[in-house]
């Protein structure tokens, strides 16, 4: 239905942050790919879109749209719709991805990724949001599963089986954020590895990692916050292991979106994602 | 089966006063309780934070505890009314000038101006400064007849405060102590760092002109008899803030461009 050809290497990536624009281009290490966040890259020019064009001479570039709120109970938003197909339109990523949360309600955008009940509702209208989009952009995009902090009392869908039958009726690919698996596991005490059993991972093509907060509920239980402010937590790599025995090697990233470390930090957090890599890389 | 809607989700979101949504549980289907309170304050710190980057000198000016108190009172009177980030502010000059509290420093809302036109400017489209060359080559009645165009990153800002000493001296320690007196700032991108600049006498109503679409000799008069017309085009050609010279019009009225 939708174009095959987009696709990123199976390599480390990072999660580009402009004061990191030097080291990238003259230091990059295990670096394969970039991601960058949509939203920063719809102005009509100066030094973002300059770096971004600079950037996208040399690397595989992944657009992660945060602001479409795809799991929203309203329509899209056409004039968001139209920067994200004209920044799309002249980068030719090599991946769009989007996240199964809602941020906009009412006209107003909340700047962050709200939880929506997994119910047949709201399943028809995730899957015509995706429709829409990839429509629009003309390729398929890449669904992320969420960081959980509470659960609907009238979800019917286990996340899982809902993301399988959003991939099933759209033909949209996965982003599986192995550290959302992990917060939304302990948060909402479930298995992890259970979750991974039942998730449609043929349909994944790309990974993201990232570090988290530990905090307590209202009963003393773990309640961990999706930061993206510190290195990946050791469970969450072990993780990517058990994932990456069962896909081969993967496109990983490193998200550090917050208290943003100095370039070898984050590098070096690319090197271990290369050497979990080149546990299933054959040869 | 309790459910929530989007519509109680949001707006409890931004109203601490509101219950949690009931039909919101944790991993046994006990009550969310302090679970919803995380996106509570995903949404007000991420907006706070965002406008504490944006209006770095206003920050400075009120103290960083009463800028947070005004951007949490802001950011629920005003969210973001698109994902576009960069552009969120646009209203709180406005909102600065209707909070009581603030009413003994008039002069914040137009620092609040200079900070949002700092940021437009920084993501305007890239335009290609003229050779002042074109300008010199010019005799009188061709330039009086001529029209200016500003670059899209170069913004005027006409304020009755010495608004851009009181910006520099809110982030510079070094910057002298503002004194009281009108300035007109024009702030322009000779490359990607946009820069505050003081306009001579007469600059600003001699821009205001030009961004009107008045021919030179038109803005000229607007400028006043104290005009600094040497130093307000050396200051315009040297940060780049002119992409264009209209030279003369065309048979339709419209203008056209040199070669």
């Amino acid at each position: 239905m939708f174009d095959t050809i987009h696709s990123l290497p199976p390599r480390p990536g990072v999660g580009f942050k402009p004061q990191h624009f030097d080291n990238v281009m003259s230091d990059p290490g295990p670096i394969g790919w970039l991601e960058v966040h949509a939203e920063n890259y719809m102005g009509d020019g100066g030094r973002p879109v300059a770096q971004l064009r600079a950037l996208s001479d040399r690397f595989a570039i992944s657009v992660h749209g945060v602001g479409l709120s795809i799991g929203g109970a309203g329509p899209l938003d056409p004039a968001h719709l139209d920067r994200l197909a004209r920044l799309v339109g002249w980068l030719n990523p090599a991946r769009f991805s989007e996240h199964l949360a809602w941020s906009t309600h009412d006209g107003a955008f909340l700047n962050d990724l709200l939880p929506l009940p997994y119910t047949d509702t709201t399943l028809g209208r995730v899957c015509a949001h995706i429709d829409t989009v990839q429509q629009r952009l003309g390729r398929q995009m890449l669904l992320e599963n969420p960081s959980s902090y509470l659960g609907f009392a009238e979800s019917t869908w286990p996340e899982p089986e809902f993301l399988r039958e959003v991939v099933a009726r759209t033909g949209c690919g996965l982003l599986l954020d192995v550290n959302n698996v992990f917060v939304s596991a302990t948060n909402l005490g479930f298995s992890p590895v259970g979750y991974l059993d039942a998730f449609p991972l043929e349909a994944v093509g790309e990974i993201h990692l990232g570090g988290h907060d530990a905090d307590e509920d209202d009963h003393g239980l773990p309640l961990l916050i999706d930061s993206h402010g510190r290195a990946v937590a050791d469970p969450v790599w072990s993780l990517l292991d058990v994932v990456l025995a069962r896909t081969g090697p993967m496109p990983v990233l490193i998200e550090w979106d917050t208290d943003v470390p100095e370039w070898p930090v984050l590098r070096d957090e690319a090197c271990r994602a290369e050497r979990a890599l080149a546990l299933v890389t054959p040869g | 089966m309790q459910t929530v809607s989007e519509d109680l989700f949001g707006q409890a979101l931004l109203d601490a006063a509101q219950p949690v949504p009931e039909g919101l549980t944790d991993g046994a289907g006990r009550p969310a309780g302090r679970r919803y309170a995380v996106y509570r304050n995903n949404v007000a710190v991420s907006l706070r934070e965002a406008l504490a980057v944006g209006f770095p000198a206003l920050e400075r000016l009120i103290g960083a505890e009463n800028f947070g108190r005004v951007a949490g009172l802001y950011l629920r009177q005003e969210p973001p009314a698109s994902p576009l980030m960069a552009g969120y502010g646009a209203g709180f000059p406005a909102f600065l000038a209707g909070l009581p509290p603030l009413a003994h420093m008039k002069f914040l809302p137009d620092v609040a101006r200079l900070e949002l036109a700092l940021r437009r400017s920084y993501h305007a489209a890239d335009s290609t400064p003229i050779d002042p060359a074109v300008l010199q080559g010019l005799d009188e009645a061709a330039l009086g007849a001529a029209r200016l165009r500003l670059a899209p990153s170069a913004i005027l800002l006409r304020s009755a405060w010495p608004v851009l000493s009181i910006w520099s001296h809110a982030l510079a320690t070094d910057a002298p102590k503002p004194v009281a007196r009108a300035e007109d700032v024009l702030v322009a991108r000779p490359g990607f760092d946009p820069e505050p600049h003081l306009l001579p006498k007469g600059g600003g109503a001699f821009l205001a002109a030009v961004l009107n679409g008045s021919r030179f000799d038109a803005a000229l008069e607007r400028a006043g008899a104290d005009f600094d017309l040497p130093a307000t085009l050396t200051l315009l050609l040297q940060t780049g803030a002119l992409c264009a010279i209209d030279v003369k019009e065309s048979p339709d009225g419209t203008a056209v461009r040199p070669a």
